[in-house]
């Protein structure tokens, strides 16, 4: 048990590996209480100089509530980040096949440059004489990405690929009210097998969604888009290559179907990194296009963030990229901030984008260059199809035994009558050093698995993966059943109760005496 | 080609156990015409040095804020990030991690946000806060589109004292929705009566404190006016470090609290990447957007941590969702937790008064120069000067004197006819040096 200070109260129980240990650790996997726990209200790790007297300006206003945060000494602060660290699964430690998140390997240079002072510690509002050099990078990098997109424009400011969405929507909406046909076009169509991020952002900007069925063998047929389209319509989203794993083989038929009917093609770029240097999405006839900076150009996930979402437009959609964008003036360039007396929609977030990955992505795209990025989309593309091809006769896929892009789809079927689901056989894996691919998602896969390696894996790497999934496919289909159905057995943590988290949301640390009064 | 570990054997070795005759095969769904046949016209494969090459002469070409005497703020400030924090947030396991999803192996990074929700809440005087926004900007908008939900109403009253980019973003979002906004006129005395905007129609009222001049604002009367109306007070800050000296919001009857938090933990960056902080009621915490991590058992009954009340969130309720947000801003959150674990409350006190001393300091010094005054009767590490002329011409003067004096008002609002306005930021990084050499270098142009 532990006590409410998050420490063990006696000796642990007997875990699965057989031992007991007094302090619940397990050699090099600690367990660390919270830092509200350890801390000190008085103890800080920083030594900050007084400035001496003088007459404050607060006014009324002075704080006059607790603040209640302790703080921790340098040394005590180390300790409990790196054992917080060694609790978590990363790229740098192992195959992170995580069908659609794209986790890539992550290059050093791009955090040795985001940290230079010239492109780290510059400000935002700075006089705008003083940051060419910013502005240059902004520009090269928009380059890139208008070359590898075949697009003619680019709205840099959009903080994260759902961010981008909704400037890639929020363009079509002005484009459209520009027509005067604001008020009859409401509807965006949606494929069911779309990210939840695309209805979720239709709805954000006012739109209705109408669902298109996916059809059997993964794709949208452009049949399907044409029922579904009509006057009401203002724009489709539709995710190429899909949620699936499969290039949207009609996909010039569909935008043409789109904008024959007056609406505009969002496409969902976050498997763009499937395709760079291959296909440009500009030649299939989309309108409009987010690009995931840290999927395909591998800027850090970070454990959830920060993103890059900059959003390619079409010729008919640019005039109304939102502020800022950069004009070229003679051979300075200038950043536009303000929309008046501009058709742009306006602005989506303070300041003028995610300087610190633009850094990233563009360190990113000039070492692999433009021979690099497509070699690094065949690998991509070649690995998921290896990583299919060797686990096909074991494990059920939902289209049919066919070529995928750069992730690899099963479903559940090959799990009938095991009494063993998605879940059960990916918590087996974390058991195995394997972080879990994508499960449950595409919604329209029942149990689905999407396995995404990438192109960082060598071909070693892929065998010992596959070798991995063999055999617990075959233990899956031995009925072993107790090796999935208490899995995880040697992670930090056993299966999290996440019932019990959401029916009694604790979401902070209270003190143990404000929980015994909340408990009376 | 240093990134690709498959060597062309084993290319060829893999394309012969898929069945494919070559890569092009494995693209048979893209229209032939479609396919391109080489790498589009850019520039080939750099070597790291090449690339450091590159963009080390973009970054020349930039003034960085450790070089010059600094003073720029409004919503960006300039702040000494402590040596372990960047050290601890480029450890790989927190770098190179993905969204906690698979809680098990992911425990770092959910306690981790479990303490920052934990610092957020208490530093704002509110229930709970969630796993952080993309900044404070787009959580200022998720605010109002928050109380829009709780109120059912959807007119928003802005305070003049409101940053102009978050009204602007505000208003963006408003517009595609068809909300209704009020703006009210930017007011760098805060002297604008909001009071009599809040009527039985108001879903919410956004007020920033210290607002974008640096005035500090009183929030209780406007919370009672709201309370008595059914509408939700919002309240914003763009300087987190503020919270050390200046009451909280949450004491001050805040229903939503929003905030930037880049001046813990996090760098310049030109503008971004960010943390928006955003705290609530608890009895609103099923119409709060974004993550959030939460307190949990695992089947051994030890505590853990898991992201919790996802059936708000788009993956499950799509478009029905609180909003379309997909991440959080983890790794600037991370710094921020460590920044602020570093400090406590001790050392954020003490760095809080660090920085109104170097303000107050400053205002002094610049008030004594013919043709400039301090429009502020209160603030804390940032104030606003009127000089003569205007004020954008002075900035770029000074920049030509090496002094990068603060924001031209009219930068962020060219059409409010406040062209002689200056915010001026100061923080514990500036000496005694540096104020000397804006008074003098100011001096010079009045």
């Amino acid at each position: 048990m532990l006590n409410t200070q998050g420490r063990p109260t006696h000796a642990g129980d007997i875990g699965v590996t057989g031992r007991h240990t007094f302090t619940r650790n397990r050699a090099l996997q600690m367990e660390e209480a919270l830092i509200f726990e350890t801390g000190h209200l008085e103890t800080t790790g920083l030594d900050i100089e007084d400035p001496g007297e003088f007459t404050p300006r607060l006014g009324a206003h002075a704080r006059k509530s607790d603040i209640g945060l302790p703080g921790l000494s340098e040394p005590e602060t180390l300790r409990h980040y790196v054992r917080l660290s060694q609790k978590n699964y990363a790229i740098d430690a192992g195959l992170y096949p995580l069908g659609s998140c794209t986790m890539k390997h992550n290059p050093r240079i791009n955090e040795k440059l985001a940290r230079l002072p010239g492109l780290g510690d510059i400000h935002p509002l700075q006089p705008q004489s003083t940051v060419q050099g910013a502005l240059e990078l902004i520009e090269t990098l928009a380059h890139w990405l208008m070359t590898l997109t075949g697009m003619p424009a680019v709205a840099m400011s959009p903080k994260a690929g759902a961010h981008g969405e909704a400037c890639g929507m929020m363009a079509i909406k002005a484009a459209i009210e520009a027509r005067g046909e604001g008020a009859t076009r409401k509807i965006v169509l949606v494929p069911d097998s779309a990210h939840g991020t695309n209805p979720a952002t239709a709805a954000l900007i006012g739109y209705q969604v109408r669902a298109i069925p996916a059809r059997a063998d993964g794709t949208v047929s452009a049949q399907a888009v044409r029922d579904a389209l009509g006057p009401d319509v203002a724009a489709i989203m539709l995710t190429n290559p899909n949620t699936c794993g499969l290039f949207e083989k009609e996909i010039v038929e569909i935008a043409a179907a789109v904008h024959e009917a007056g609406a505009y093609f969002y496409c969902d770029g976050a498997n763009f990194n499937a395709i760079v240097g291959k296909v440009r999405p500009g030649d299939l006839g989309i309108d409009a296009m987010h690009i995931n900076l840290h999927k395909t150009f591998s800027t850090p996930h970070g454990g959830g963030g920060p993103g890059a979402g900059p959003v390619v437009l079409s010729a008919a959609l640019a005039p109304f990229a939102p502020v800022p964008f950069i004009r070229k003036e003679g051979d300075a360039l200038r950043l536009v901030e303000d929309a008046e007396g501009t058709q742009s929609f306006g602005r989506m977030t303070a300041f003028h984008g995610q300087m610190g990955m633009f850094v990233r992505a563009l360190s990113y795209a000039l070492s692999h260059g433009s021979d690099g990025l497509r070699q690094a989309s065949e690998d991509a593309v070649l690995n998921a199809n290896y990583i299919r091809a060797c686990l096909a006769d074991l494990m059920s896929q939902p289209f049919g035994d066919r070529f995928c892009m750069h992730e690899a789809l099963f479903d559940d079927r090959w799990l009938k009558d095991t009494g063993i689901t998605t879940l059960d056989f990916a918590k087996a894996m974390i058991d195995e050093g394997y972080h879990p691919m994508t499960m449950y998602f595409p919604l329209v896969v029942h149990g689905a698995m999407l396995i995404e390696p990438t192109e960082s894996e060598s071909k070693a790497s892929l065998d010992l993966f596959i070798m991995t999934m063999r055999d617990l496919a075959q233990s899956a289909r031995n009925g072993e059943a107790e090796r999935f159905s208490g899995a995880p057995y040697l992670a930090p943590r056993r299966r999290l109760d996440e019932t019990l988290a959401a029916r009694q949301p604790i979401l902070r640390w209270q003190p143990p005496a404000a929980v015994a009064e909340a408990a009376e | 080609m240093r990134f690709l570990p498959l060597t062309q054997d084993n290319r060829a070795e893999m394309l012969l156990r898929i069945g494919a005759a070559s890569i092009d095969d494995l693209y048979g769904d893209v229209p032939r015409d479609k396919l391109l046949a080489k790498a589009p016209d850019l520039p080939r494969h750099a070597s790291e040095i090449e690339v450091e090459r590159t963009l080390g002469r973009m970054a020349e070409r930039n003034i960085d804020a450790g070089s010059a005497p600094f003073f720029v703020g409004c919503g960006a400030y300039k702040h000494h990030i402590p040596a372990s924090v960047d050290h601890l947030i480029q450890r790989s396991e927190f770098l190179t991690s993905y969204t906690p999803y698979q809680p098990e192996i992911a425990q770092g990074t959910l306690q981790m946000l479990f303490e920052f929700q934990t610092q957020v809440a208490s530093l704002t005087a509110m229930d709970v806060a969630n796993a952080s926004m993309y900044d404070g900007s787009t959580g200022t908008a998720e605010a109002v589109l928050m109380a829009h939900r709780l109120t059912k109403r959807k007119r928003t009253v802005l305070s003049g004292g409101l940053h102009p980019h978050y009204g602007e973003v505000v208003r963006t979002i408003s517009r595609m929705a068809s909300d209704d906004v009020v703006s009210l006129p930017a007011d760098p005395t805060a002297s604008e009566n909001i009071l009599d905007q809040i009527d039985a129609g108001t879903s919410c009222v956004v007020v920033q404190s210290p607002d974008v001049f640096g005035n500090l604002r009183d929030l209780r009367p406007i919370a009672a006016k709201c309370q008595a109306q059914g509408a939700l007070l919002i309240a914003v800050f763009t300087e987190v470090v503020s919270l050390g000296l200046v009451e909280a919001p949450g004491a001050m009857g805040a229903d939503i609290v929003v905030g930037e938090g880049q001046s813990i933990g996090n760098g310049l960056n030109f503008g971004g990447p960010y943390v928006g902080l955003f705290a609530t009621r608890q009895k609103y915490v099923r119409q709060m957007p974004g993550r959030l991590a939460g307190e949990t058992r695992d089947a051994e009954g030890r505590r853990g941590f898991v992201l919790t009340l996802s059936t708000r969130e788009q993956h499950i309720r799509r478009e029905k969702a609180t909003s379309n947000i997909c991440t959080n801003s983890g790794l600037c959150a991370l710094a921020f937790s460590i920044h602020m674990s570093l400090l406590g409350q001790a050392g954020l006190q003490k760095l809080a008064r660090a920085n109104h001393a170097n303000a107050v300091k400053l205002a002094d010094l610049l008030a004594r120069i013919p043709n400039v005054s301090v429009l502020n009767e209160t603030f804390f590490n940032e104030f606003t000067i009127r000089v003569k002329g205007h004020a954008a011409r002075v900035i770029e003067d000074l920049a030509g004197r090496g002094v990068l004096g603060g924001v031209p008002f009219s930068r962020l609002a060219p059409r409010a006819g406040l062209d002689d306005l200056i915010v001026v930021a100061s923080t514990e990084m500036n000496t005694q040096a540096d104020r000397t050499a804006y008074a003098a270098a100011l001096k010079g142009l009045m």
